[in-house]
């Protein structure tokens, strides 16, 4: 296991329930279009925040298996004591649906307009360190190989991410076996600890870019005591003791070689090919283009939406579709996810944060399967190919 | 950048109902803000829903709403096919046979006599099917009803000469596109979204509710599967059956889950 324990620049300092407050407040008078957790259809969602106010104080999510569920603790006032829900930021740095251009009949011929510019900034609020790791996934898939997505680098470049340590497990999350949490160590402006026990309510805050810096520089916070940053080191390593599921590092290496094992056929059994799992993964990416036409067919516009390898037409190319059964489907995403994924891009693709284990709806667990992957090696010819 | 684009003309569309609700066709006059869009893109020459007017076939583009279930019904659509260039078969009574096909998993004249005070009056087949059992179907749109989206969607494509740009992957690729909570997994509500084929708008979802599967089975769906779960969520032998048994009940993977919890 690495390393849990942060290396942030500069001292950390303290923030109280105002504190955090006027540090949104900042962001939004800053101009940023600020995004946070907030309680809605029965789960923390990612949406506007303007304040400590849409936070979703006293709630706690309870995580298995295809269940969530979110309860509001009597008297609670901890803001970020549930871990992570069904969105991730991917929503906002790369949206479901994005307007690639659009092209309008001009005369005889027609003219291609770019999509609108970005709008202002982004700031996510409460960003887990297992998402930290998801966006600097992505951040490799969109713009590492030389190869750039403008939409995404352009909304990425500008963002401003206020992370939030974990000090509690969820249900289905596995960070410090993807050395991905739950503790920040890099990737964000400012990394909050949250601390309540009721005598006190406070955020420790450390910095990790200069515009953090001079962000949290307007709010005068006296730095955190040497207690306190024990209390952080304590908290966030109970949370990594308390979370059970593993990856163990061979795991590329056992899936690569066992892609005839029966346990494919048993996993497709019970797999709806829904593509749950990849819709709420923060690293998944697939997408498909689609173009669009207006009935006088003056307007043509082309749309990129969210995809999975779960569906048909995901694999279809010319003569037909490759993928034909959730088997083959299934054993390609958990190989990419897990295996194959770091050979593309040099960082696993996992990174622990369980969604697609509580969001399958027949509770499809990523870990168990690997694991039983394993522990079935060598009886492989009883499989198909 | 400019190039050169060819002109078009106006297609002659046309409207049939079978045994239906109307509510498909219906779809097309609640387009509202799109009508005259619509209106001044096609030649509307027959749609006795919205005019009496009518204009002799053939057609470029049928729109066909509702199931066969009389021998009358049998013979008409071979007509319609007959006069029609495109024929696509719009809502769950046209692609699956709708909740009218109920009738197919009992006996037809036990129900006539139970519905009927004279039954004798009542001239129907034993089964309701959807249009593709008897003709060559060139589209089809599913739900009860139809998605006004959809529906433009594919006339638009048709005008335009391009493939539609619909799914036929499980409501759950919508649902998360418009970062809708999953019902199942976070309500315990029991839900056919991941066995049925998205297009709808995740309306039922949106709104709190399970799906109940009016656009009928997506592509490749595993259906037992998501019983095991719903038995899980404490739905009945029966409950599972019924839930599968609605207005797409007789599409093939639908009708046999819900048959194997008679």
């Amino acid at each position: 296991m690495p390393d849990m324990d942060a290396k942030a620049s500069g001292a950390a300092v303290v923030l109280g329930v105002d504190g955090l407050d006027a540090l949104v407040g900042l962001l939004v008078a800053g101009g940023y279009r600020t995004i946070g957790p907030r309680v809605e259809e029965g789960a923390v969602v990612y949406g506007p925040v303007r304040g400590v106010a849409d936070l979703p104080a006293g709630y706690v999510d309870e995580q298995a298996p295809g269940s969530y569920h979110l309860t509001r603790k009597k008297d609670g006032k901890a803001l970020f004591d549930w871990t992570v829900g069904p969105h991730s930021w991917k929503r906002y740095l790369y949206p479901p649906e994005q307007l690639l251009f659009r092209a309008e009949r001009r005369g005889g011929g027609f003219s291609v307009l770019p999509a609108a510019e970005e709008e202002s900034p982004l700031a996510f609020i409460g960003v887990r360190p297992c998402e930290l790791a998801a966006i600097a996934v992505h951040d490799r898939v969109f713009s590492g190989s030389g190869v750039v997505d403008p939409g995404y680098a352009g909304r990425r470049d500008g963002a401003f991410l206020v992370a939030v340590n974990c000090t509690r497990a969820g249900g289905t999350c596995f960070c410090p076996a993807t050395g991905t949490g739950p503790r920040a160590r890099t990737g964000f402006d400012l990394a909050l600890t949250e601390i309540e026990d009721g005598k006190r309510h406070l955020f420790v805050v450390e910095t990790g870019s200069e515009r953090g810096a001079a962000l949290l520089a307007g709010l005068k916070a006296p730095p955190a005591d040497g207690a306190l940053l024990a209390t952080v080191t304590r908290l966030t390593r109970k949370a990594a003791k308390a979370m059970v599921r593993d990856v163990p590092k061979d795991t590329p290496q056992v899936l690569k070689r066992n892609l005839d094992s029966p346990r494919w056929d048993d996993v497709a059994a019970r797999c709806l090919g829904c593509a749950n799992c990849t819709l709420v993964c923060p690293t998944c990416f697939c997408a498909t283009v689609e173009d669009t036409t207006d009935l006088s067919g003056g307007v043509a516009e082309r749309w990129r939406r969210w995809d999975s390898c779960f569906t048909s037409d995901f694999s279809y190319i010319h003569g037909g579709v490759i993928r034909r059964e959730i088997r083959s489907r299934y054993r390609q995403w958990l190989t990419h996810k897990l295996a194959t994924w770091s050979d593309q891009f040099g960082v696993g693709g996992c990174t622990g944060c369980g969604r697609c284990i509580t969001w399958c709806p027949v509770g499809i667990d990523i870990t168990e399967e690997a694991r039983a992957i394993r522990a079935g090696e060598g009886r492989a010819g009883e499989g198909r190919r | 950048m400019t190039a050169q684009v060819p002109t078009r003309k106006k297609p002659r569309l046309a409207v049939w109902k079978f045994s239906s609700c109307d509510g498909c066709q219906l779809t097309l006059l609640d387009c509202e803000d799109e009508l005259l869009a619509v209106a001044g893109a096609v030649e509307i020459a027959y749609f006795l829903e919205a005019t009496r007017a009518r204009i002799d076939g053939p057609y470029d583009v049928s729109l066909v709403e509702g199931s066969v279930t009389t021998a009358e019904e049998k013979e008409r659509i071979l007509d319609v096919r007959r006069q029609s260039g495109v024929l696509i078969a719009i809502g769950a009574c046209a692609t699956a046979g709708g909740i009218q096909a109920l009738k197919n998993f009992t006996s037809v004249d036990g129900l006539i006599r139970a519905v009927y005070a004279h039954p004798e009056y009542i001239a129907t087949l034993s089964t309701s099917t959807p249009i593709r059992d008897h003709v060559k179907v060139d589209f089809e749109l599913r739900g009860c009803p139809i998605s006004k989206a959809q529906l433009l969607e594919v006339v638009s494509a048709l005008l335009n000469g391009r493939k539609p740009a619909l799914v036929n992957a499980g409501l759950c690729l919508e649902c998360k596109r418009k970062g809708i909570v999953c019902v199942m997994v976070a309500g315990g509500e029991p839900c056919l979204g991941p066995v049925t084929q998205a297009g709808c708008g995740s309306v039922c979802p949106a709104s709190g509710r399970g799906c109940f599967g009016c656009f009928g089975p997506k592509e490749g769906p595993n259906a037992p599967a998501l019983s095991r779960r719903l038995t899980e969520l404490g739905l009945e032998r029966s409950a599972i059956r019924d839930l599968y048994r609605g207005f797409s009940g007789s599409a093939e993977a639908f009708r046999e889950e819900s048959k194997a919890h008679d």
